[in-house]
Parts: structure tokens; C-alpha cells; sequence
């Protein structure tokens, strides 16, 4: 295809792939503000967005498919309803451990999420890391002794970071700029 | 915050699997044997209440742009002062004070990992203070939608 160079930007206008990949754009920033709460909310993102209500949808299905949206559903304010003690349990895992102590941990009922980081020496020496969302301190600290002692891990140096305030908790913003 | 059976009922089934319909709220109300005007205004007061952040997608961080958890040791008497000039940093969405000397922990995305670089560069002129940088090497769990407890809530 020998496209002129002088034509491109009107082919571009025309063409209604292009077009759709904008509105695809602002579709992924219309939903990192949540799905809007009207009766045919898929509708109003095609309003807002400029696609069709079965473009927006095939759009949600398909990357929930690929994996690039991980749930559709509730997001849960977890400190509202009571849970108050959020502490992140870091630890000084040997290199070689990492990869199977991080899957213990994963699979370990109270621990809500798992994963491993860089060290920073000499500031920072831990490298796996995993939360523990609880309602309250002494529970918490419970759950972390039988983690302990039931996974072995009392030599393995860690530290328990209580989260003691939330000064700003929402859902992540990769597209729209804010 | 107590919340009655409807209420935890919608959470306990729709923290994940919303559907992917015309009426949503008309399929997740006939499921739960409500209407769909009370599933709409039920949801609407739990975002309210704070209950919520939101109804809708949690984008995977891997492949959504670049994200990186960050943390940096604020004076203890500024720390406000500290946390809000955190979050009004492009790209912030999560920012907690934790008992450590390293005693604000916040996430940062971007667009691409170049972006986020500029960004955390730009706030640590700004604040003066280096900034622990940990991006994810491997992710072992990483949902938040874990079942609530409603039993062991106060």
C-alpha cells in the first residue's frame, strides 16, 4: 500500500480503527474512576467515551481475558469496615529462598498479599514482603507467632510496619493524569 | 461499620465477577432477590460510607503501566506535612504512615516506568528526603478481594 505521506492525516480521521482506539483510551481512564452507578452503565461509558455500548463491553471482556483487568466487582474499604490493623511483615529472606517461602506465605489464610522486592542496603535488607489486614493489633501479632511457628521462620530476621493512618487510598491511575 | 445482610451479601458475592450485560445491577439484584433499584442505591451509599472506593475494574500493576511501592523517613513532627505533599504528586494512590523510621509508604504509577522515574525524582527535590524505591520483582498474591470476616469485626 503506497499511502501518500500527504493523505495520512486524514486517512487517520477516517479510519474507524483509529478512532476506536482513542475511545478505548478513555475507556480505560473513564474506569479507573469505578463503573458509573446508573441502570445500563456500560451505555453511559459509551456516552462518555464515544464507542458503542457492545464496544465498551467487548472491550471489559476482553481484557479481563488477557489478564489486564484482574477483577470486576466490589473494591472494599477495608479499614472502614473494621479492619484497623493493616501491618506489612517484611523479612530478610536468603535469595534462594525467596521464590518458595513467598508461595508459603501466599497460600497462608490471613496473609492478603505476598511479594517480593529489591534490598536497598544498607537503608532497607528485606526483601519479601506480605500483609496482614486484621481487626486489630493483638490479632494480628496472634496470627504472625503461628505464622512463625508453624512455617519455622524463627530464624529468618523481619520486621512488622503497623500502618497507624490512611492519608490517601484509592484505586491506581496509570492513563488519566491525576 | 455495621452493615446489614443485603449489604454484606453483595460484597461477599460481587467482589469479583460483576457481569458483563446491559443491566448489570438488574442481573446482580435477581441473583440476590432484591430490585435493581435497591442494588443501585445500596451501592451508591457504600461508596458514600466509604464502605467501598469503588465498583468496578482492578487493573493488573504489571501490565496497566509502571507502579512502584516507595517510602521515605519524615521528621516526625512534619509528617502531615510530609503526607500531603505526597499526595499531591502526579501519580499517587495509596500513602500510609507505618510505625518505622521509614514511616510513609506510598505507591506511585505511571504511564511508563521513565515517567515514574521523573515523577519520584521531581518529589524527592521537593521534599528534600531520598525515597526508598521497591518496585515488585515477583508478585505471590496479589487480590484484595479476600473474603470479609464479618464475624471478627468489632
Amino acid at each position: 500500500m503506497n499511502v501518500p505521506a500527504s493523505n495520512q492525516p486524514q486517512n487517520f480521521l477516517l479510519d474507524p480503527q483509529a478512532v476506536s482506539a482513542w475511545g478505548l483510551l478513555r475507556l480505560r481512564e473513564q474506569l479507573e474512576n469505578g463503573l458509573p452507578l446508573t441502570p445500563r452503565p456500560y451505555q453511559t461509558l459509551a456516552e462518555r467515551t464515544g464507542l458503542s455500548e457492545p464496544q465498551v463491553m467487548d472491550a471489559i471482556q476482553q481484557w479481563q481475558t488477557q489478564g489486564l483487568i484482574k477483577r470486576l466487582g466490589l473494591v472494599v474499604k477495608h479499614r472502614t469496615l473494621g479492619y484497623r490493623a493493616n501491618a506489612m511483615v517484611v523479612w530478610d529472606v536468603p535469595d534462594e529462598q525467596v521464590g518458595i517461602l513467598g508461595k508459603t506465605f501466599a497460600s497462608v489464610p490471613f496473609v492478603t498479599l505476598c511479594y517480593q522486592r529489591p534490598r536497598r542496603l544498607p537503608d532497607w535488607p528485606y526483601n519479601l514482603f506480605c500483609m496482614i489486614h486484621g481487626v486489630n493489633r493483638d490479632r494480628v501479632l496472634g496470627q504472625l507467632d503461628t505464622m512463625i511457628r508453624e512455617q519455622g521462620l524463627q530464624h529468618i530476621p523481619h520486621a512488622v510496619l503497623f500502618s497507624n493512618k490512611a492519608y490517601l487510598q484509592r484505586g491506581g491511575r496509570y492513563v488519566s493524569n491525576c | 461499620m455495621r452493615l446489614d445482610a443485603a449489604d454484606r451479601q453483595l460484597i461477599d458475592r460481587y467482589q469479583r465477577d460483576l457481569p458483563v450485560c446491559e443491566r448489570p445491577y438488574q442481573e446482580m439484584a435477581e441473583t440476590l432477590g432484591l430490585t435493581e433499584d435497591e442494588v443501585i442505591t445500596r451501592l451508591c451509599r457504600l461508596q458514600e460510607q466509604q464502605v467501598l472506593s469503588r465498583v468496578g475494574p482492578v487493573f493488573e500493576h504489571s501490565r496497566a503501566g509502571a507502579s512502584l511501592l516507595a517510602a521515605v523517613a519524615a521528621p516526625e513532627a512534619q509528617m502531615d506535612l510530609v503526607a500531603a505533599r505526597i499526595n499531591r504528586a502526579p501519580g499517587v494512590n495509596h500513602n500510609y504512615a507505618r510505625e518505622h523510621t521509614y514511616n510513609l509508604w506510598f505507591v506511585m504509577t505511571a504511564p511508563d516506568e521513565d515517567t515514574l522515574d521523573e515523577r519520584l525524582d521531581e518529589l524527592e527535590q521537593q521534599l528534600k528526603l531520598p525515597i526508598l524505591r521497591l518496585p515488585m520483582v515477583e508478585g505471590y498474591h496479589i487480590d484484595l478481594g479476600f473474603a470479609i470476616d464479618w464475624e471478627a469485626l468489632p
